[in-house]
């Protein structure tokens, strides 16, 4: 996902010459497209996240548009007041990227998680909140928001192959992408573990259950109206991040259904405890959390044979 | 030379902290003579929309009634506003907002001031602009990270139109500075950090303009002012007094200290 969205950035900082790079120090392999094209708008700041985030005020308030760059956790929460009191408070535009959102940096250990980042930004009044799901969306998503004119915060992940079928790299914010249409079954999710809810779909599938996945990366502004049409469809909906429970998608979707009155069960599929220091690769974690595909299809199967048949569809 | 500003600042910050029954008295009147030098011929303040006007921020946000006061004295805030100095629904809070005419920055967390002040400056320098940006701290604040990560930065891309001005009254919120948490040799460190160190009486606002006017603001290092101040200047029981960081005067406090204001030079 990060080659693709920098190299688009590199193609838009062709254009537009407001936009200007930050990273504190991270990106090898990744930000050299931009560096090397636009030398006088790349800045490696140093390890110096805090510095990072005060330095793109005061280049926004003078009117360009910077992306500050790191590691989810150090993108984020190491500078976070810094980024409510200036960006957000100021409403300029900086552009606050991450890499590794949720717990691909997974050996790495739980310092470089990105589980509490969407939390985070969701809480702040006036960011948007990107998190693409697949290469094409993050490049779909760059070239809609590059010039949003707040500020916003991007989460990417690093894979830059998988893309997700029927997902055709559509971005749109406010809006949220249907893949495939099935009432069993609505499955919810955001960022890089989103192949694996449209695969449990499928694996779902072929046992006769019926689902729809809707892929929001939009996260703020948040796609209430397609979210709510949805909901209003299936009595069982389960959302899928790799993001801990708490004020992330989950919480995003827990408190639409509670808001709305709509008669819908949700499952929240999330990151658990880590505190036990474990760590491993992505897919070991997604498996321990039940994220994996075949774990969300066993939630969801044992989910759907406990409850009534759903009434018939008008 | 004190300008007929430096006097009509300090009445205006007794004034108003006792019409709103408020504190950070001692913390506005340590950084009066400094203000009062760049809102008398320094500062090149101007709409939001110009972007070529010099910046402002005032780091130490809690001594905002100083500027407010200047910003009120040259025309950028009517009276009415300023009469709204703390109370509710106002934008004069004890911390400054950016919706107010000649805020550049908000403020009120200490230690972000020096990090977007560099991001002004580098701005300036990318867009060949020559205008300066002034970042107005305090010594405590030296205690955050965040400056010394905003000081590296600055001096590895010789940011010489940032001017980075330290009110040094040697108090912070809860005692002296040097016993709270000592940042001596206070003046070596910013050099060795590759600044430009400029020492002066940052209770002489003559000295203080003079030194403003001399600055290289065009190549080298970047500059810091290091401004030995008396908390509380310029009313004597409040001078050095902990307290006055945080209490309001009672009417006998206010009436000695306008007094007071009458003898000064």
């Amino acid at each position: 996902m990060r080659r693709a969205f920098f190299q688009t950035l590199t193609k838009l900082a062709d254009e537009d010459p407001r936009i200007v790079l930050l990273t504190a120090d991270l990106g090898y392999l990744a930000l050299e497209c931009f560096a090397e094209r636009h030398p006088a708008r790349f800045f490696n700041v140093g390890v110096s996240e805090q510095n990072m985030v005060g330095v793109a005020t005061g280049l926004a308030e003078a009117g360009y548009l910077p992306f500050t760059y790191s590691i989810v956790p150090f993108s984020v929460l190491r500078p976070y007041e810094f980024i409510r009191n200036g960006p957000v408070h100021h409403r300029l535009p900086v552009r606050v990227v991450g890499v590794g959102g949720g717990v691909e940096y997974g050996t790495n250990g739980i310092s470089h998680y990105g589980i509490e980042d969407v939390a985070a930004m969701r809480a702040l009044d006036g960011i948007a909140v990107v998190a693409p799901a697949d290469h094409l969306q993050a490049v779909a998503a760059l070239e809609k928001m590059w010039d949003w004119p707040g500020p916003v915060y991007i989460r990417l992940g690093k894979d830059d192959k998988t893309s997700i079928p029927g997902l055709d790299g559509k971005f749109e914010a406010g809006r949220l992408q249907q893949i495939g249409h099935g009432r069993d079954l609505l499955l919810v999710t955001m960022g890089s573990v989103a192949p694996e809810a449209v695969r449990a779909a499928e694996l779902l599938a072929e046992e006769g259950i019926a689902c729809t996945v809707a892929v929001v990366a939009s996260v703020v502004p948040a796609p209430e109206a397609e979210l709510g049409a949805l909901l209003r469809e299936t009595r069982l909906v389960m959302t899928v991040e790799e993001h801990v429970p708490s004020g992330g998608l989950g919480s995003l979707v827990a408190e639409f259904i509670a808001e709305s009155g709509i008669p819908c069960r949700l499952m929240r599929r999330a990151i658990g405890s880590v505190s036990d220091g474990l760590s491993g690769s992505q897919g070991y974690l997604r498996d321990r959390h039940g994220l994996s595909a075949a774990r969300l299809r066993d939630a969801a199967r044992e989910a759907i044979n406990r409850r009534a048949p759903s009434p018939p569809i008008s | 030379m004190t300008s007929p500003l430096n006097r009509q600042i300090r009445q205006v910050i007794l004034d108003q902290s006792k019409r709103a029954g408020v504190g950070h008295i001692g913390s506005a009147l340590s950084i009066a003579d400094i203000v009062a030098a760049l809102y008398s011929g320094v500062l090149r303040v101007g709409e939001k929309s110009e972007q070529a006007r010099d910046r402002f921020i005032l780091s130490k946000g809690h001594a905002s009634l100083a500027v407010y006061a200047a910003l009120h004295l040259t025309g950028w805030l009517t009276a009415a506003e300023l009469q709204t100095y703390c109370g509710d629904g106002t934008l004069l809070g004890v911390h400054p907002e950016r919706e107010l005419r000649g805020v550049d920055f908000c403020s009120g967390s200490l230690g972000q001031g020096l990090p977007i002040g560099a991001g002004c400056a580098l701005a300036a320098r990318m867009m060949g602009s020559a205008h300066r940006t002034f970042v107005l701290m305090s010594d405590a604040e030296c205690n955050e990270g965040s400056v010394w990560e905003a000081a590296l930065f600055a001096a590895h891309h010789q940011l010489s139109s940032l001017v980075a001005i330290v009110d040094a009254n040697g108090q912070q919120a809860l005692g002296r500075s040097r016993e709270v948490l000592s940042m001596e040799p206070f003046a070596a460190k910013w050099t060795a950090f590759g600044w430009n160190v400029h020492e002066v009486d940052g209770n002489n606002e003559g000295a203080l303009r003079e030194l403003f006017g001399a600055l290289d603001t065009a190549s080298g290092a970047p500059h810091l002012v290091y401004a030995k101040t008396t908390f509380g200047k310029g009313v004597s029981y409040m001078e050095n007094q902990v307290k006055w960081h945080y209490w309001p005067m009672n009417d006998a406090e206010y009436q000695q200290a306008v007094e007071e204001q009458k003898d000064r030079p």
